[in-house]
């Protein structure tokens, strides 16, 4: 169906006098990373689909300074978090959706400590309220025969008590579903957190990731669903370490929803 | 009245040396930085849940349910030692049975929970002595842990048997007149003792051994890890309350980023009385909160933290129980200089003689130790307070996150790329 889209920038709507409902805040991971750009394109297409009013910031985007604070650069990410609260002070931005956990959590919690205050909404969320709400419907038929095992995101979940929308957004697409033994709050992080996405990992035994990604593929799932861009590149990273990429496919929630509803 | 006298006497010696080490701790206090509580009724309801609930502690559900047992059993034990405390002092008996119903029930159920008790000490003793159980090891794990878990157990073991004495001996002595119910030790009394009635000599012997093993143990808590018994529940009414994404705030950085951004409002004066912190983040003991010290005090080395971390799960040095094992014996090592002189320097400090740089740079900030811990301590925040330290006060960050920093100011991305590429996602739609 592919239809072409024009993603709203909100400089543009502003010019023109309009406001959208909820500001898209696509991260540097959505913007650049070339796996997690689909899952941004996936994202966009749902929001089109369902008709939601939205925008993204387009190149006054910035990063929200969160792996530099994880990282202990204060100062760093606050210079990050003041600018972004003046920018999205001078668009009136009250609304805030986002696919990656790690901005969901510092918007959420954080930038209120600096004078920022938003109503923020992990994608997982917006899409189950969507589902909820009639405006996106799987077809049951795609991944009736697929089984799916869902990783929970450190900052989404033991971060912010997140741990239904996800799986409310994976059961509406009626496949079967496992989950890993360490599940929800007691589930292993995919070695990403604080920053180490940015560095090597300290002499160990073994990789985090791989660790994670050797629970997850133990379950016999053939669909690996993740919720945050770096889970992705970890797990991702994790399966094809284990050599596994032809039979275990990792996807965002948002990418399985676009395949079920065939946008 | 000579036996009030010597109960008097005790109590006061008892008094007297628990008061000195409560007072040593606090000035440790005194050494750290604030942390500001509010919100009391939130900490009302997390400590109900929490500590008096245990709601935590079931996150290993067999287990959890044997110490569950051993903190309620307490919770009832501890009524029975005020009245004996009572009766001590005032040369009476029993000083609160005339409360009835309420005193049946104490009695019956610290009865009950006496022998409780007793099997959950014996499964505690059989699993220090004879079992594996792998997050009671690890390099922080020093004999002194062990010897302190040991001695507490069998003082606990002790304190029952001698609490379960008394009762049986009361029981057996008056046999039609007791006052207050004890199921069990009233259904033992006869097969330990048959038709004797003459039990003062085994009652005192019990009265005394139970109130001096509580005297004794008062005492000797503070000094090992299981001073947990004095302040974890504390330590629970005392939890951050934020959702454990979140990371405290440094004010002192946003009033120099105000300066850079805005020099207009950052020129105003400080406000009165704020006192300039000497550096940024945490690099020894001086430099934690006082919740901080307050964790390291309230950690029991259960080891739950360590067991759940995904480093130290992969063999990297990390282990977040072992950051409060440090923070405490750091504080007991540089503390009393500190309190003699201000400026105390021993040229040793936390980070680097007690806690790695490899160890702090191994968090991931997963949070599943502040999730695990059953008395609410919270790692992450500490770790990253220290991580602070490096950077800002040091510059030490791995290199790696250096060039991530670089990318953040030079292109507002931690991977180097354009700024004018954010949209180019959008091209294949």
């Amino acid at each position: 169906m592919n239809t072409s889209i024009n993603v709203p920038v909100i400089a543009e709507l502003a010019a023109r006098g309009e406001t959208p409902e909820y500001l898209f805040w696509v991260g540097c991971a959505g913007a650049f990373d070339e796996r997690y750009q689909k899952v941004t394109r996936a994202f966009v297409r749902l929001l089109h689909h369902a008709g939601v009013s939205y925008a993204v910031l387009g190149t006054e985007e910035t990063c929200t300074g969160d792996p530099a604070r994880r990282a202990g650069n204060e100062m760093l990410f606050q210079m990050q978090a003041l600018t972004i609260i003046e920018t999205l002070k001078a668009y009136n931005v009250k609304k805030i959706i986002t696919c990656c956990p790690h901005c969901f959590n510092i918007f959420k919690n954080e930038y209120s400590d600096l004078g920022g205050h938003y109503e923020v909404t992990h994608h997982s969320q917006f899409l189950k309220k969507l589902v909820d709400e009639g405006k996106l419907k799987a077809d049951p038929a795609i991944f009736n025969d697929k089984t799916i095992v869902f990783h929970d995101p450190c900052y989404l979940g033991r971060g912010n008590g997140e741990y239904e929308s996800p799986r409310a957004v994976i059961a509406s697409l009626k496949a079967k579903t496992i989950e890993m033994p360490r599940n929800k709050s007691k589930a292993l992080c995919c070695g990403a957190g604080g920053a180490q996405m940015f560095k090597e990992a300290e002499p160990g035994t073994k990789e985090v990731n791989t660790e994670r990604t050797e629970e997850a593929l133990a379950t016999g799932a053939s669909i690996v669903a993740t919720a945050c861009p770096f889970c992705m590149t970890m797990l991702t990273d994790g399966i094809k370490f284990r050599d596994k990429q032809e039979e275990v496919k990792n996807y965002d929630i948002a990418e399985l929803l676009v395949m079920a509803i065939g946008l | 009245m000579v036996k009030q006298i010597i109960f008097i006497t005790i109590l006061l010696i008892t008094l007297g040396i628990f008061t000195y080490t409560v007072k040593r701790i606090y000035n440790f206090f005194r050494l750290t930085k604030p942390f500001p509580v509010s919100e009391w009724g939130k900490r009302i309801n997390i400590t109900l849940k929490v500590a008096i609930g245990q709601t935590k502690i079931f996150r290993l559900p067999v287990i959890g349910f044997i110490h569950a047992l051993v903190f309620w059993g307490f919770m009832v034990i501890t009524l029975g030692s005020i009245e004996m405390v009572i009766d001590g002092i005032a040369g009476i008996e029993r000083s609160m049975s005339a409360t009835g119903w309420f005193y049946d029930f104490v009695m019956a159920s610290g009865d009950i929970m006496a022998y409780v008790i007793m099997v959950a000490i014996i499964i505690f003793l059989i699993r220090r002595l004879f079992m594996t159980i792998r997050r009671f090891y690890g390099i922080e794990m020093q004999p002194k842990s062990k010897i302190d878990a040991l001695i507490a157990l069998s003082i606990i073991f002790l304190l029952m048997v001698s609490l379960a004495g008394i009762n049986l001996t009361y029981v057996q002595g008056h046999p039609v007149d007791y006052e207050g119910l004890f199921p069990v030790s009233a259904a033992l009394a006869p097969l330990l003792f048959g038709e004797s009635q003459n039990m003062l000599f085994l009652h005192e012997l019990s009265w005394w051994t139970h109130i001096l093993l509580i005297f004794a143990f008062a005492n000797i808590l503070p000094y090992s890890k299981h001073f947990h018994v004095f302040t974890s529940i504390p330590n629970v009414f005392l939890s951050r309350l934020e959702p454990l994404g979140h990371l405290p705030n440094m004010e002192n950085v946003t009033r120099e980023v105000k300066l850079m951004l805005d020099p207009e409002t950052a020129f105003a004066p400080a406000p009165e009385g704020e006192v300039i912190p000497s550096r940024f983040g945490v690099k020894d003991v001086e430099d934690v909160t006082w919740k901080n010290y307050l964790d390291s005090l309230a950690c029991t080395e259960c080891g739950r933290c360590t067991a759940v971390c995904p480093a130290n799960i992969t063999g990297k040095k990390l282990s977040p129980r072992k950051i409060f094992v440090d923070l405490r014996a750091r504080m007991k090592e540089k503390g009393p200089g500190l309190l003699k002189n201000k400026s105390f320097d021993d040229s040793k400090s936390l980070i680097g003689d007690y806690i790695s740089t490899e160890e702090l740079w191994a968090c991931t900030t997963c949070n599943a130790c502040a999730q695990e811990c059953p008395i609410n301590i919270n790692h992450p925040t500490l770790i990253l307070d220290m991580r602070r330290y490096l950077v800002m006060e040091e510059s030490a960050a791995p290199a790696s996150l250096n060039t991530m920093f670089t990318n953040i100011e030079n292109n507002g991305a931690p991977w180097q790329f354009s700024p004018e590429d954010r949209m180019k996602w959008t091209e294949s739609l």
